[in-house]
């Protein structure tokens, strides 16, 4: 497609229904009361000038372009700032307002350089838009270096890696500034100073990079002229076709216009109807794609026989042939059930299907997992136990009508930026928030925001806590009985367990470490809420009993009434872009696509039938399970799709050793990662630019990906896959990824009405999606649960194995950070490293104290399991006794440390705690000194 | 020496049942291993409580005495 522009339609668009009629120029028009008299023109086709109005922020009035005559009132009111009213008559074109708006362009383009021909944003730019509809033909005041004074030799701050600000050329519109605190919520632009004086400053005037920015570029997306510039367009020139397609990085899933120029890719624009996004990014989305055209990327298949040979760049055939090859004969030797494969979260939902469907019938067994093994494979247990099926509840528009969040284990200002922004507006507007987690994370206190609550826990209680609350409610009577004899199953006897003096505030105030005083509160406050919400993320999951905190969150929220409307819920905040989607495609060893169990004979009907090969009756191998059987001897080959697990997975020494125990890994990535060091194959993988398929949100929203270029290696995922299935004897044969997600709608009925057609024209859909919610399903479990009735588990509170102890006596906790995003090795490949170039350690200064650590220092972070070192930053976010790390960076291995401890139902490690000692470095331990003592086989 | 995985991992399973009658701990237990346990790891269990079980939750033990009697 050419160059897509959206609408500007000036103002947003207000809620409720079309009542005001007016008239404009002769055209009659009806919208919602409260609608600016410049939107209603644009729903009537008229375009009025302005240039400080744009419509993803309310109105500000400072331009005056918009000025406008209406019948009855005084003076040129500026149309962006008058609201509409019944029988309006408006008058957009009369011979006084464009008078006063060449007026207003002459003093605009008196202060502004005259170079639109060297521009960057020629042909992008709205001032010079507005000079020619305005017909400025002349500037009396003179202009350029002309006019009297001016601020032409304003500098350029450049310092930002992905965007210029070239003061010369702001107008002070105010736009940028606006963006900041509407949009994004992050305040980090100001105004300084008055009249002729004032202009844009970053904070306290320093430089980009030295302020509050975080680079989501919505300043960018705001500013009418090139002073805030993508610095790819100042270089590239300005795109010439755009491509709509999904951000490859978290679960928000944000749509983006592809900007290209001919075939390169010049920038991502956040797309105004995404869905989850409506028009805002962050700085991975929006400028970190650098790494797809990185020269790291591998290109071509290679092969080698055994780990300590070099590799060798073979044909397409070879390395297929050779890996069906090698996995037949591993078969032949050991059994059937010797080899198994790992769906990626990063991959489409299409590429995801064909890796479980070559398990499932060309392996002929169900050992099959995803790498959501290790995220958020708790949420499926635990929300299917309760409300029968594995999603969250709600759409991201949902918190819009919350009146308290509860954000448990989550930072989503880092994790799932985008989403953040919706839920600090809300917060801004007024709703109340309570934060669980150790930390005291951003949103605790940030501009115009602080928690009612922040139940700073000791990690590993979160079931404490949870079921403290729910004791609260139960037993001061706050429960909402109606809801739950309507709704429930299972609450009598679950509010005579939760209502045990055990779980009251007081008793386990001190193993929580939260003060029973403010946990009551915070109950109260979410109980009497009219919508209470809750957000979580792997602060819940990935410990001993998530599954168990899971339940215990879905309890609370059935207790309350607080499911099945707008403004409720519990929300999974998924890592990656395709968490919901790849579990939700049968990558669970014990599932087939739409979370049904393997023993379930009429589902294994559907997919015998359809596959002509029988299906496994019994659950496979999940991802820790592989490498236990790996050390074992009775698994032997691995396939792995776009995966690190020998970065990402905990334990690392036991992941290291378990591969390179096995006869044959095969890994598809974009790069030699650190599981390649284990492989025998490396095939090479697309990045998102070049995929063709679908990303579901954590909404349950179904994107599409669309290729923005050809694929570089040569092939799409999906067709990899293929072939190896046809080369071990098995006919699998697509002719595209739309065929695949038609095999999926066949098959699972949760996606019965998704076609890439259906997706193409009404850009997403959130499953549910079948003849009863042919337009999918935004809220779920509205007039019954998923499972019937919504079921309460006890949840009993179980400490985790891993305790301090004097040799390891602090707590680690780990997670990311905004710029980085999982192992790194898409982010580490852009300039994003500019704001994370390294892992660094977070402790309280009590406890930096008294190892005699300061801060920058380097410091050696071991437990039980393994040890690695980095840099000590001291924090009073921490609390005291507890420590914090990333695992972006290889080098640093945060994950040599963590343990085998995992979550009982499901095996998602325990990376929220791992008992550790910190103490001042001697001399910098090395990773490769960890992997040196690594048994390699056929060393 | 640890644990083996199968006597760690069931373990884990008979801690969250506990604070339930032991006859329907057992029947969860046995339940949650037949229903997300790869069968090599069922046999693993099976064969270590068959040389004496050292090491396992006396719940584990009930649990795994049911899963030979699963039909279908
Ligand atoms: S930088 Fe752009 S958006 Fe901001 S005030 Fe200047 S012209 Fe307006
Ligand atoms: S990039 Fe985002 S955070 Fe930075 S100044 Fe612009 S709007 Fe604010
Ligand atoms: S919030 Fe997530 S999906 Fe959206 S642009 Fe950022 S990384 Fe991409
Ligand atoms: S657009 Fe209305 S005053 Fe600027």
């Amino acid at each position: 497609m050419s160059l897509l522009k959206e609408p500007d339609f000036g103002t947003p668009a207000r809620p409720g229904e079309a009542t005001v009629a007016l008239n404009v120029d002769g055209v009659p028009v009806t919208v919602p009361p409260g609608t600016s008299v410049l939107r209603a023109a644009k729903h009537a086709g008229i375009d009025i000038p302005k240039l400080c109005a744009t419509d993803s922020m309310e109105a500000f009035g400072s331009c005056r372009l918009c000025v406008v005559e209406i019948d009855g009132a005084k003076g040129t009111p500026a149309s962006c700032t008058t609201p509409v009213s019944d029988g309006m008559v408006v008058r957009t074109q009369t011979e006084k307002v464009a008078r006063l708006r060449r007026g207003v362009m002459e003093l605009y383009i008196s202060d502004h350089p005259l170079d639109c021909l060297t521009c960057s944003a020629n042909g992008d730019c709205e001032l010079q838009d507005m000079a020619g509809v305005t017909g400025l033909r002349e500037v009396r005041y003179g202009s350029g270096v002309d006019a009297g004074a001016n601020h032409l030799d304003a500098p350029t701050d450049s310092s930002n890696p992905y965007f210029d600000f070239d003061a010369s050329k702001c107008i002070v519109c105010s736009r940028c500034v606006r963006a900041c605190d509407e949009v994004q919520g992050t305040l980090a632009l100001t105004i300084d100073g008055r009249g002729f004086d004032s202009k844009v400053a970053a904070g306290a005037d320093v430089p980009f990079m030295d302020s509050d920015c975080v680079s989501c570029g919505a300043c960018v997306q705001a500013c009418p002229t090139a002073t805030l510039q993508e610095k790819s367009v100042v270089e590239l020139g300005m795109p010439t076709r755009s491509v709509i397609t999904t951000c490859a990085y978290c679960g928000v899933g944000c749509s983006f216009k592809a900007e290209l120029r001919g075939d390169e890719l010049v920038r991502m624009v956040p797309y105004k109807d995404g869905g989850a996004n409506e028009g805002h990014s962050c700085v991975k989305g929006r400028f970190a794609f650098g790494y797809a055209t990185h020269p790291d990327r591998v290109l071509e298949p290679m092969i080698r026989d055994s780990i300590a040979d070099e590799w060798r760049a073979v044909s397409w055939d070879e390395a297929i042939g050779f890996t069906a090859r090698r996995l037949r004969e591993i078969q032949a030797e050991h059994g059937p059930g010797s080899i198994g494969g790992i769906t990626s979260s990063r991959c489409t939902n299409e590429e995801v299907y064909v890796v479980q469907k070559m398990v499932r019938a060309a392996f002929g067994n169900n050992n099959v997992d995803t790498c959501a093994r290790v995220c958020h494979s708790p949420t499926g247990y635990g929300l299917k136990q309760t409300f029968g099926t594995s999603a969250g509840t709600q759409d991201f528009r949902s918190v819009a009508e919350a009146d308290v969040i509860v954000v448990i284990g989550a930072n989503p200002t880092d994790g799932h930026p985008v989403f953040a922004s919706r839920m600090k507006r809300r917060l801004r507007e007024g709703a109340a928030l309570i934060v669980i987690d150790p930390r005291r994370i951003d949103l605790v206190r940030t501009p115009h925001i602080e928690a009612a609550h922040h139940l700073a826990l000791a990690p590993g209680t979160n079931v404490a806590v949870v079921n403290a609350l729910a004791h609260v409610v139960v037993t001061e009577g706050l429960a909402d009985t109606e809801f739950v004899a309507g709704r429930c199953e299972g609450f009598e006897e679950w509010a005579a367990f939760i209502a045990g003096p055990e779980h009251s505030p007081e008793a386990v105030a001190e193993i929580t470490g939260v003060s029973a005083e403010e946990l009551r509160a915070a109950a109260r406050l979410y109980a009497g809420a009219r919508n209470g919400a809750i957000y979580y993320g792997l602060g819940v999951t990935e410990h001993s009993q998530g599954s168990t905190m899971v339940m215990g969150m879905a309890n609370l929220a059935m207790a309350t009434g607080n499911i099945g409307r707008d403004g409720v819920g519990v929300n999974p905040l998924r890592g990656q872009n395709n968490v919901q989607g790849s579990c939700d495609m049968g990558s669970f060893p014990h599932e087939l696509p739409g979370y049904r169990h393997v023993s379930d004979e009429s589902v294994r009907d559907i997919y015998s039938q359809l596959w002509g090969v029988p299906i496994g009756e019994e659950p496979g191998l999940r991802i820790p399970n592989m490498f236990d059987a790996a050390l074992d001897g009775s698994f032997r080959a691995l396939y792995v799709q776009g995966e690190d697990i020998a970065q990402s997975d905990p334990n690392s020494r036991h992941v290291h050793a378990a591969l390179a125990a096995m006869d044959l890994v095969v890994v598809q990535d974009l790069f030699l990662n650190e599981t390649a060091k284990f492989a025998h194959v490396l095939l090479p993988g697309t990045s998102f630019l070049e995929k063709d398929g679908t990303f579901t949100n954590a909404e349950r929203r179904i994107n599409r990906v669309r290729p923005v270029m050809a694929a570089r290696t040569g092939k799409q995922e999906w067709q990899i896959v293929a072939e190896i299935a046809q080369a071990m004897g098995y006919p699998m044969h697509y002719d595209s990824a739309a065929q695949i997600m038609d095999e999926v709608a066949l098959t699972t009925p949760t996606f019965a009405g998704v076609s890439f057609a259906h997706l193409d024209e009404v850009g997403s859909v959130q499953w549910p999606c079948n003849d009863a919610a042919p337009d999918g399903t935004p809220i779920m479990h509205v007039d019954g649960f998923t499972r019937g009735r919504g079921r309460f588990v006890q949840t009993t509170y179980v400490p985790t194995r891993e305790r301090s102890t004097r040799r390891f006596p602090l707590i680690l906790t780990t997670g990311r950070i905004l710029s980085q995003y999982n192992v790194g090795a898409q982010t580490r490949r852009t300039a994003n490293v500019a704001w994370h170039p390294e892992d660094v350690l977070d402790l309280h200064p009590h406890d930096a104290e008294v190892r005699g650590i300061n801060e920058g220092d380097t410091v050696t972070l071991s437990s039980r399991v393994g040890e690695t070192s980095l840099r000590a930053v001291i924090t009073d976010r921490m609390p005291v006794g507890v420590c914090y790390t990333t695992f972006h960076h290889p080098v640093t291995g945060a994950n040599v440390v963590t343990t085998e401890n995992s979550d009982w139902a499901t095996n998602c490690p325990e990376y929220k705690v791992t008992a550790v000692q910190v103490s001042l470095a001697v001399a910098p331990t090395t990773r490769a000194a960890a992997a040196d003592q690594v048994p390699v086989a056929g060393a | 020496m640890p644990d083996p995985p199968h006597v760690r991992l069931v373990n884990d399973v008979a801690a969250q049942f506990q604070h339930r009658p032991p006859d329907e701990a057992a029947e969860s237990i046995a339940n949650h291993l037949r229903s997300f346990w790869d069968p090599r790891m069922r046999a693993a269990l099976l064969a270590h409580v068959q040389a004496g079980g050292p090491g396992l939750d006396p719940l584990a033990v009930r649990a795994a005495g049911l899963l030979g009697t699963r039909t279908g």
